[in-house]
């Protein structure tokens, strides 16, 4: 009885200006402001946000929040753990492992024998750095839609940091320069450069610096990082040096410290030649932490959901792929999240 | 496949030559016969397969996957051959042997019209992502990685050691997969004989005349010529071959099919194309360029502008190589040679006589034909020598035309400059002086210095109006703006630039902090040149 179920669905679970909001719970999540009670799926800004009330999620999740934002980010904070069930008002909550970044997970939420997972932004490679993703069966799932066209396939990560290594071994005089977010994607890159055996000092700039620590503390080994600041040393000290920065930095003046530097780029958007090339890309790196369009589809038909909700990215492909397999499927414009998250 | 369709996707998106020659020659290196022998024949443009129509294309995949989906991909990406190699369904059963690039082009080349798509979607079947795209590109034609044919035959000169000018003259002999030529190159065989007829002889280029040059050189030693805005090409026919050449060795005979029947000589000769009606007129540079870069050309063109060669060197007459003999000698023979042909196609680059540094500066500014573009100096004894030595020949240019433009937009660079704003679109003032308005008139990223990219990077950062991705919209108005001395080589009618003029190497020659934005150019400066 889809229909039925569907409106049950929706009185458990609704957009709200300030987010998805579960009425008999009275909770949002990953809301986009300020709210009495957030549950949040995992420290990216924009569904992490400082100035709620009380806030649940992971233990790494507030870590990073107060990292980013300051111990006072939200009036009370409460960790939730991994698989362990949560009543709030009667609805039962529980976080499980989404694979995006290091503490992300996805939100199950049942009430009256239905169950709807929002599971927040989420991938099926494998990730040195996090727990990998678990499908959780349930009648919703609501999907994020990032790389949701059949265009987007990741290729294996450690393939793309190959190609990385070949070209550092090619162009030993100049240097190679990594754009990547600074939460997930840089430790991800630099976990991914030592477990293929690159055993240099690897140079990050400043904005990594707290979080790379952070990870290190949690078990994440990234071996040895020194600051790619000029007074570590000067243009010819970083030839043949691979470098870590946020994209932004890289065309910035920062990077002219740098000796003819190969611009690479960590994103899943570097499928696409045509926005590498308009970036000015030199390498792209396609490592993603988001499911492209095979691990979107696969984890739909995994969950077992007789109804999927699409969320940021480009829901119309993801939404007719499902009316193609007989899954009822509907966009769910939440506003405030990046279409562009790499 | 996977290794040249990795190498097509690094060139593309390396700006750099130096960078481009290290992937090209590290391919040679590490890629066996036949394989890079293909893919050089590939870069290099020279290899033919039954071409595959993009509707062809598109037939094959939405067979294969839902119409509204390819659609909607479609639209995203922007391009056929890159969205077909992203969303081509991978067959269930997983390809146990990727082809090599070899094994591609073969069964490419043997497949009939009507089993060609078949024979497509087999080997799109077992390929992955960057080897479809490969593979696509191969069938539809036109590469586009910014590798030219010139480049290519550079990056064996690398990897073998060799100069570039021995593997120009030998390349028109040689087949693909050129595997006699590697060999030759990895030192495993002697240098391949020359073996086909009409081959391409390296040109002998010349150095710009710089300060003081002339000052330590005779007069006497040397003979002037008019330097005409033509391209450079070498006819040569021999034991009934016909080829005409360009400067780098392409052979360009196609495209000139009624400069190719008038050679009937057995020579081989090194002079300027033009076009026009000899000895009455003489087309420009824009008139010339209907006739360039094109396979085919239609009677109605080759008609209104005929080609013709403006004979300046002798090579080889029957068998008998002239290449070092003294200039004077080449040079009379020449005369006696040319007299012999086809007075529509060829004639003689006329000598200037002088017998002063000053009186040939005073001839070469005011030059009595628009087309020339400076002088040739050439000494009285020199041997026709490939490549550019120094002090033998000097080309000596008219003075660039000179515009007070204004910047308008600036983009960022690539590679080293990608932290710089540093590729300028600049405009001229149009319409009434009162409320006139910038329309922009050319593009130029070099001839400034590092410290003054600097500058102008700091300028655009601080003035800056508006931003489109790489782009930046500088402030630029009447009373605020930054002026730029913007030198360039002539001018040609544009119907694709709103202001109806194209610069011809236009680059930056001063920047004036000092001159009020109102005050830079107007528009019929330049329209003026035009006429």
């Amino acid at each position: 009885m889809p229909i039925l179920q569907g409106m049950r669905a929706r009185d458990l679970l609704r957009p709200r200006p300030e987010g998805l909001y579960c009425p008999p719970g009275d909770f949002f999540i990953d809301p986009v402001r300020p709210v009495e009670r957030a549950l949040i799926t995992h420290g990216h800004s924009d569904h992490a946000r400082s100035g709620h009330a009380s806030v649940l999620a992971t233990q790494q999740t507030l870590d990073i929040m107060a990292i980013r934002y300051g111990d006072g980010f939200a009036g009370a904070t409460q960790a939730a753990t991994l698989g362990e069930t949560i009543d709030l008002n009667g609805v039962k909550a529980t976080f499980h492992p989404a694979g995006h970044v290091l503490g992300s997970a996805q939100i199950s939420v049942e009430h009256n024998g239905v169950r709807i997972v929002a599971s927040g932004d989420y991938k099926r490679q494998p990730d040195p750095t996090c727990v990998p993703f678990e499908p959780v069966k349930c009648d919703v799932f609501i999907t994020e839609a990032t790389f949701g066209l059949p265009v987007f396939r990741h290729p294996p990560d450690r393939e793309e940091m190959g190609r990385l290594l070949k070209s550092v071994a090619q162009f030993p005089e100049r240097s190679h320069l990594i754009g990547a977010y600074a939460l997930g994607k840089a430790q991800r890159v630099i976990r991914l450069l030592r477990d293929l055996g690159y055993a240099e000092p690897i140079y990050i700039h400043g904005a990594l610096a707290r979080l790379s620590e952070y990870y290190e503390s949690q078990g994440v080994a990234l071996g040895l990082l020194e600051p790619a600041t000029v007074e570590s040393g000067s243009k010819r000290d970083f030839a043949g040096a691979v470098v870590v920065g946020t994209p932004s930095a890289f065309v910035d003046r920062w990077a002219r410290r740098f000796p003819d530097p190969v611009a690479c780029y960590a994103s899943g958007w570097m499928r696409i030649r045509q926005r590498a090339k308009q970036i000015g890309v030199e390498l792209p790196l396609i490592i993603s932490d988001h499911s492209d369009w095979d691990e979107l589809t696969d984890t739909i038909v995994e969950t077992g959901a007789a109804e999927v909700w699409v969320t940021h990215g480009r829901e119309e492909a993801l939404v007719r792929w499902c009316e193609l397999n007989g899954i009822a499927a509907r966009p769910l414009h939440l506003v405030g999240y990046e279409d562009e998250g790499d | 496949m996977n290794r040249f369709a990795e190498l097509l996707d690094r060139l593309v998106l390396t700006p750099s030559r130096n960078g481009k020659l290290t992937l090209i020659t590290d391919y040679f290196r590490s890629v066996e016969d036949p394989d890079r022998g293909y893919a050089l024949q590939a870069i290099t443009g020279d290899l033919a397969i039954a071409a595959v129509k993009p509707a062809m294309l598109r037939a094959l995949v939405v067979e294969r996957m839902d119409p509204v989906l390819f659609g909607y991909s479609y639209d995203y990406v922007g391009d056929l051959a890159e969205t077909v190699s992203l969303v081509w369904p991978e067959p269930e059963q997983s390809a146990n042997h990727v082809p090599t690039l070899g094994e591609v082009v073969e069964k490419l080349q043997s497949a009939s019209r009507s089993d060609g798509p078949g024979v497509l979607a087999g080997l799109l079947d077992n390929a992955g992502i960057s080897a479809r795209f490969a593979i696509i590109k191969l069938v539809t034609g036109g590469l586009r990685i910014g590798v030219s044919a010139r480049l290519a035959k550079q990056a064996l000169a690398d990897f073998g050691k060799v100069d570039v000018a021995e593997i120009e003259e030998l390349w028109h002999g040689l087949a693909p997969p050129y595997a006699t030529l590697f060999a030759w190159l990895e030192g495993k065989a002697p240098k391949p004989k020359q073996s086909a007829k009409a081959l391409f002889r390296p040109v002998m280029l010349s150095h710009p005349v710089e300060d003081n040059d002339l000052a330590k050189l005779e007069p006497a030693d040397y003979v002037a010529e008019w330097k005409w805005d033509g391209i450079r090409v070498q006819a040569v026919s021999l034991g009934g071959v016909r080829r005409l050449y360009s400067r780098t060795g392409d052979d360009i005979s196609g495209a000139f099919p009624d400069l190719v029947d008038a050679m009937d000589f057995d020579a081989a000769l090194d002079g300027e194309l033009l076009v026009g009606t000899l000895p009455q007129w003489t087309g420009t540079f824009s008139d010339l360029q209907q006739r360039l870069n094109r396979k085919a050309v239609s009677a109605k063109i080759r008609e209104r502008f005929p080609a013709f060669v403006r004979c300046y060197d002798v090579m080889q007459i029957e068998s008998e190589d002239l290449r070092q003999l003294p200039f004077v000698e080449r040079r009379l023979r020449l005369e006696d040679f040319v007299g012999l042909l086809e007075p529509s196609r060829f004639d003689l680059s006329p000598t200037i006589p002088f017998s002063s540094w000053e009186e040939l500066e005073a001839l070469r500014k005011a030059p009595p034909h628009p087309i020339i573009e400076g002088v040739m100096i050439k000494r009285r004894d020199s041997a026709y020598v490939a490549g550019r030595p120094k002090g033998p020949w000097f080309k000596w240019k008219r003075d660039p035309h000179t515009v007070d433009a204004v910047l308008m937009y600036a983009q960022r660079g690539h590679g080293k400059r990608s932290s710089y704003y540093s590729d300028y679109t600049f405009g001229v003032w149009s319409g009434p002086p009162e409320a006139g308005e910038l329309v922009p008139v050319g593009k130029a990223y070099f001839g400034f210095t590092d410290e003054e990219l600097k500058q102008i990077d700091k300028y655009v950062r601080d003035n800056t109006v508006e931003r489109f991705g790489p782009v930046r919209s500088v402030r630029a108005d009447a009373t605020h703006g930054l002026v730029l001395e913007v030198a360039f080589e002539g001018l040609n009618r544009s119907t694709r630039h709103k202001s109806g003029v194209a610069m011809r190497f236009p680059r930056i020659s001063r920047l004036r902090w000092d001159k009020p934005a109102h005050e830079a150019d107007r528009l019929e400066t330049l329209t003026a040149m035009l006429d």
